[in-house]
């Protein structure tokens, strides 16, 4: 039986998105491994978010405890999901290539000496997965071997999984953990904050790139847009680069993978490494003043316009097809 | 302080990739071979940490074929001490090239391995944590902030949500992101020097470490192509087809 662990990251005991979607592709190996799926939970708030969680067609929760884990700090978060992989005698190690999935499967990997798919976005039925490489430009179907593996999945490539009527069981877990061996130490979060949608949950997203030209230019002419759409708000590399916007805003080949319904790309030239990042995305629209601009190649509605006019007009034609 | 800067030889970020029909392979003719740019980050940072700490040693080291000297050369016309490159005639899965990696750490006793978070082809984003892992060494990944005090090093890290403080003792194993630094360029005296610059190699089987491919690549497809749509004359028209039309708004 080939059992799935899913690592089910949370917030503080908010699950994001993406760890519903981890659910729902763990789910999918289990059904074309014969095997289950669990889900295991740490950090502060682990207890809560079990509750939560164990309503979504996992079999099991584990919580794995210890103050130690409280941070998802590396050497200790795979030391003890490690363990926990050999008691349960689990197949599949999986998370969400999110920042932290990113951080944590890797060294998971080594620690078991199993071989490991990022980022997968389709999982076959002779076991194998497929994953994009070279920004997107191939597509591999990759195949691991030896009795225990580690994927992670593409946030945007499978669905939310949906609660069920029933919950499962919770069963606490004492971490294995050596002491001499970990050396991380949590200093400070600097959290931004924000009250938009979160780039990886919205149905609406608007980006900007280095044609807003500055840091002001994004507040006062992109935002009344993003928020007149109840959009959340992305940026190119370029745009980040300059200080314009922080850096968890990167859409791209190494920032965040988007697929919402509608992406706005405003001043975005649309190189390869930023179409890796939302070209999945339902429709697309590009505003840009260079008819020539390679984003126009994979838009379904392009304006050729100065975004400093073209932008503040779409605020007031949005106002009115809502009212 | 020795700094072990892992290189990869990538296709320029600027190529257009295409597929080979029969899914052996991308295309590489009319390929331009550079360093990963995410490899020239963290080499550019082991420079300047040397340089603040006015002593220290750069070691450049890469597992592939001869055609990789050129990008190890680079590397040390940049500014890097002496270069390595384990020779394997085939690539190597994660775990091998982590392997590999860390004997030659284990070897050469570096007090960081500076390493960037992802290479541009495989996009794998595995190896600097495996590292890691095998030396049982802290990990920052995801650097935009180096900061040495004695032993101890303080990383700010790019995480979901904000940015992230750790603190840890070395040796470690740091992965650079993109706003850690700008990269310099070589000078020409820089590329004059780089040439009498030591560059070992070493066969990968002398390491002894396992190299079994528990990763395997059964087939290379191109993606679909997306279609491009058509251009609308203005705003207006623009909000009423996401309106009427695409139905999104
Ligand atoms: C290793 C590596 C990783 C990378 N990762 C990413 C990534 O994850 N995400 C990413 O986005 N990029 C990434 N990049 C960078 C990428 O190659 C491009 O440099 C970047 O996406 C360009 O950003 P941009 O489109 O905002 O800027 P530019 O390419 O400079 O484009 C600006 C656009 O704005 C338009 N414009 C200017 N003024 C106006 C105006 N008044 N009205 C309308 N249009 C206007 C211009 O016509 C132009 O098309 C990466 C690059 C490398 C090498």
């Amino acid at each position: 039986m080939g059992d799935v662990l899913v690592f089910a990251e949370h917030q503080g005991g908010h699950f994001p998105k993406t760890t519903l979607v981890a659910v729902n592709a763990g789910l999918e190996v289990a059904r074309k491994r014969s095997g289950n799926c669990l889900a295991v939970i740490m950090g502060e708030g682990a207890e809560n978010a079990a509750a939560e969680i164990a309503k979504f067609g996992v079999s099991k929760v584990i919580v794995l405890e210890d103050p130690r884990l409280e941070h998802h700090l590396a050497d200790a978060a795979a030391q003890a999901l490690a363990s926990l992989i050999k008691s349960t005698g689990a197949e599949t190690m999986l998370a969400t290539a999110t920042a932290m999935g990113k951080d944590l499967m890797p060294r998971l990997a080594a620690r078991l000496n199993a071989p490991m798919a990022s980022e997968i976005i389709a999982i076959n039925d002779d076991g194998t997965f497929v994953r994009p490489m070279y920004a997107g430009n191939a597509l591999a179907t990759i195949e691991l071997d030896g009795p225990v593996r580690v994927v992670t999945v593409r946030g945007t490539a499978f669905d939310a999984v949906k609660p069920t009527e029933t919950a499962a069981p919770i069963e606490k877990v004492k971490a294995e953990l050596d002491p001499a061996s970990l050396k991380m130490e949590f200093v400070s979060f600097n959290e931004i904050k924000s009250d938009r949608p979160q780039l990886t949950e919205a149905r609406i997203v608007v980006s900007g790139g280095r044609g807003l030209k500055s840091g002001e230019n994004f507040k006062t002419v992109l935002e009344p847009l993003v928020d007149e759409m109840g959009a959340a708000m992305g940026a190119s590399r370029a745009a980040v680069d300059a200080g314009f916007v922080p850096n968890d805003l990167q859409v791209g080949q190494t920032g965040k993978v988007v697929a919402p319904e509608l992406y706005v790309a405003v001043g975005i030239s649309g190189a390869i490494q930023h179409l890796a990042g939302m070209k999945d995305s339902k429709t697309i629209v590009a505003i840009n003043k260079d008819e020539e601009a390679p984003i126009f190649s994979v838009a379904d509605y392009g304006l050729v316009a100065d975004l400093f006019k073209a932008v503040p007009e779409m605020v007031e034609a949005m106002k009115k097809i809502k009212h | 302080m020795k700094i072990l800067v892992p290189v990869k030889r990538v296709p320029d970020p600027a190529t257009t990739i295409r597929v080979l029909a029969d899914g052996s392979g991308i295309a590489t003719d009319n390929v331009k071979w550079v360093i990963n740019p995410f490899d020239e980050i963290a080499i550019e940072e082991a420079l300047r940490i040397k340089e603040k700490q006015g002593a220290g040693e750069v070691i450049l080291i890469s597992i592939g074929q001869q055609t990789w000297q050129e990008q190890l050369r680079t590397g040390l016309a940049m500014g890097a001490d002496r270069a390595i490159l384990i020779r394997s005639e085939t690539p190597l899965d994660t775990l091998a090239i982590a392997r590999a990696i860390a004997k030659v750490a284990t070897d050469e006793k570096p007090g960081i391995v500076m390493i960037g978070k992802q290479a541009i082809d495989d996009d794998s984003n595995q190896v600097g944590q495996m590292i890691a892992e095998m030396l049982g060494w802290p990990q920052a990944t995801f650097a935009s902030k180096v900061e040495i005090a004695g032993e101890k090093c303080t990383v700010v890290r790019e995480a979901d949500g904000g940015l992230e403080t750790i603190a840890f003792p070395l040796p470690a194993v740091i992965t650079t992101d993109l706003r850690l630094n700008e990269p310099r360029y070589a000078s020409l005296p820089g590329i004059m020097k780089a040439r009498k610059k030591p560059l070992a190699e070493i066969a990968v089987d002398s390491l002894g470490v396992d190299l079994a491919p528990k990763l395997k690549i059964k087939a290379l497809n191109a993606p679909a192509k997306r279609q491009a749509g058509r251009k609308v004359a203005s705003v207006d028209e623009l909000v009423e087809v996401l309106h009427t039309e695409a139905k999104v708004i």
